[in-house]
């Protein structure tokens, strides 16, 4: 390892370090009581005892994340490649995206549960669908729009058919965009998955478990699901910001 | 038949700011097999005339034919390959994939493809970097790419837009010389920009040169260097006389160079 990346890591290991040790010290210090602020050592206690009720949890709610961000990627890239080839179709579909973007989660999820029955995945997906889409079809659409004047000439030149077009260059020049689009969302997905079940329903997942922990006055366990859900959003956060990396490096990025 | 024929051939650009007459009154012909260079000041419509010769923009009075077609049935014919100012690879395209472009867009099979495309690299001095990307080569280098693409399919007709403009002093005259020879081979007629009066000279049968605004041509001068173009021709006094010549005609002095036709 060199010393650049040595660095980069142990910054922000140091301060999470010493971040717990001002926690530990001050929750047993100041002698704070636990349903206000457990200590961390009892968080970690707490996740040792609940580590597989907190690994399946993570798994129910990361596979309503995963359905949710496919399901509403897919929607968002067909609907992109719609409005960048019809004005029309763009003047109907930006408008929407607008809209679903600034739909606030916390009346949606309510609403679906009724709508889907409160034994179903299908709510929650279909709240993180819709908070996937608006990202994902503005950054995909710019990118679709984004093909540089040389390579159309170029193309022109060449006689190419519109479907050629489409291959070789457009498609090629919208994905660094696409997969800018689908890290912006992978958080917000799996903030809204979590959102999701504090409005009852299935019992298994992460967000089920904070809100019931909580109301069992079972803080430590409560802070030891909330320790999962930070972890698994890092999962979906670190996947992309790869795949976009990946992408954009093979493009000279 | 003509490669390009041109007959007070105009392009208006209508701007917001008011009309820009990039081009007005240009007669030229270019026949089949001639290396023609445009020289002028920047901003003269040079680019301009290459683009309407390649059916990327129509000229907005005049009559302007290639091969004695139209510009659009030149083009959908593919009688000519061009390289633009800038190289415009395809970023997320390997060396060897952009060389290719031209041949796949037309249904190449993938065996000539590769053959082709090694045959053109070996050209330009670049098989090393088949496997590259163009962001892992220099300016001068993604240039020489683009020019082997421009050559992928043997054209009977070559634009080219200072291809040379990002090359060093000496790669720049050993593509010279590989160009004059691609076309003696090859019978292509060029049209050629270059800001370089040397380039124009050692290239061309005749050295277009223009003025801006409008963008018109001002002179002329045939160049009549003979067939056979080895280095030391850069040395000949005849050389020397031929790039006086432009050099005046383009500083709008009187041509008084000896050795030079001046019809
Ligand atoms: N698409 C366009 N819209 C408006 N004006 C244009 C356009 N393209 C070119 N022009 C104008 O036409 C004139 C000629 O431009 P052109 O690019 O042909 O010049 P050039 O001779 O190639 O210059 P350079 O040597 O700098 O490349 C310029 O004044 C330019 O501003
Ligand atoms: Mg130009």
């Amino acid at each position: 390892m060199t010393a650049a990346s040595v660095r980069r890591w142990a910054a922000p290991v140091v301060l999470g370090v010493v971040a717990l040790a001002i926690w530990q010290a001050f929750v047993v210090g100041a002698g704070i009581k636990p349903y206000l602020l457990p200590s961390p050592t009892a968080i970690v206690e707490q996740l040792l005892l609940v580590v597989p009720l907190v690994w399946s949890a993570a798994l129910a709610t990361g596979m309503n994340v995963l359905v949710g961000l496919v399901v509403g990627a897919v929607v968002a890239i067909l609907a992109a490649i719609v409005a960048a080839r019809s004005r029309m179709a763009d003047t109907l579909l930006s408008p929407t995206a607008a809209a679903l973007s600034v739909m606030p989660i916390v009346a949606l999820a309510p609403a679906l549960n009724t709508m889907f029955g409160t034994t179903s995945t299908t709510p929650r997906r279909v709240v993180v669908s819709v908070v996937v889409f608006a990202p994902v079809f503005v950054n995909t659409l710019r990118g679709l729009r984004q093909v540089q004047p040389v390579h159309r000439d170029l193309l022109k030149a060449y006689a190419a058919t519109p479907r050629q077009i489409t291959r070789t260059v457009t498609i090629p020049g919208a994905l660094p965009y696409l997969f800018t689009g689908l890290r912006i969302a992978s958080s917000t997905a799996v903030i809204a998955a979590i959102v999701a079940e504090y409005f009852g329903g299935l019992q298994n997942g992460l967000g089920s478990r904070i809100t019931s922990a909580a109301s069992n006055s079972a803080y430590a366990r409560a802070w030891a699901f909330v320790l999962g859900a930070i972890l698994l959003g890092l999962v979906f956060y670190l996947a992309t910001l790869a795949l976009e990396r990946a992408v954009a490096r093979r493009q000279g990025g | 038949m003509n490669a390009v024929e041109a007959r007070g051939v105009g392009k208006v650009f209508a701007s917001r700011s008011g009309d820009v007459h990039a081009l007005e009154g240009i007669d030229l012909t270019v026949a089949a097999g001639e290396f023609v260079s445009l020289i002028g000041p920047s901003g003269c419509g040079k680019s301009t005339l290459l683009r309407l010769i390649a059916d990327l923009d129509t000229p907005t009075s005049g009559e302007l034919t290639v091969f004695g077609k139209t510009p659009q049935q030149a083009r959908e014919a593919q009688d000519y390959g061009i390289a633009f100012q800038q190289a415009g690879l395809l970023p997320w395209r390997t060396v060897t994939a952009n060389v290719e472009l031209p041949l796949e867009l037309h249904g190449i099979g993938k065996a000539e493809r590769a053959t082709r495309a090694a045959e053109l690299l070996s050209l330009v001095g670049l098989d090393e970097f088949a496997g590259h990307f163009p962001h892992q080569l220099s300016g001068g280098m993604q240039q020489r790419v683009a020019i082997a693409r421009s050559l992928a399919e043997r054209p009977s007709l070559l634009l080219m837009d200072e291809p040379f403009g990002a090359l060093d002093e000496m790669t720049r005259e050993r593509m010279q010389t590989e160009l004059v020879r691609i076309c003696a081979e090859s019978g292509a007629a060029v049209v050629f920009v270059t800001h370089s009066i040397p380039e124009a000279v050692f290239l061309s049968q005749r050295v277009v040169v223009m003025s801006p605004r409008p963008g018109r041509i001002s002179a002329v001068i045939p160049v009549n260097l003979g067939d056979e173009r080895g280095e030391d021709l850069r040395e000949d006094a005849s050389f020397f006389a031929a790039v006086t010549a432009v050099r005046e005609a383009l500083h709008g002095t009187p041509v008084t160079a000896r050795g030079v036709d001046l019809r």
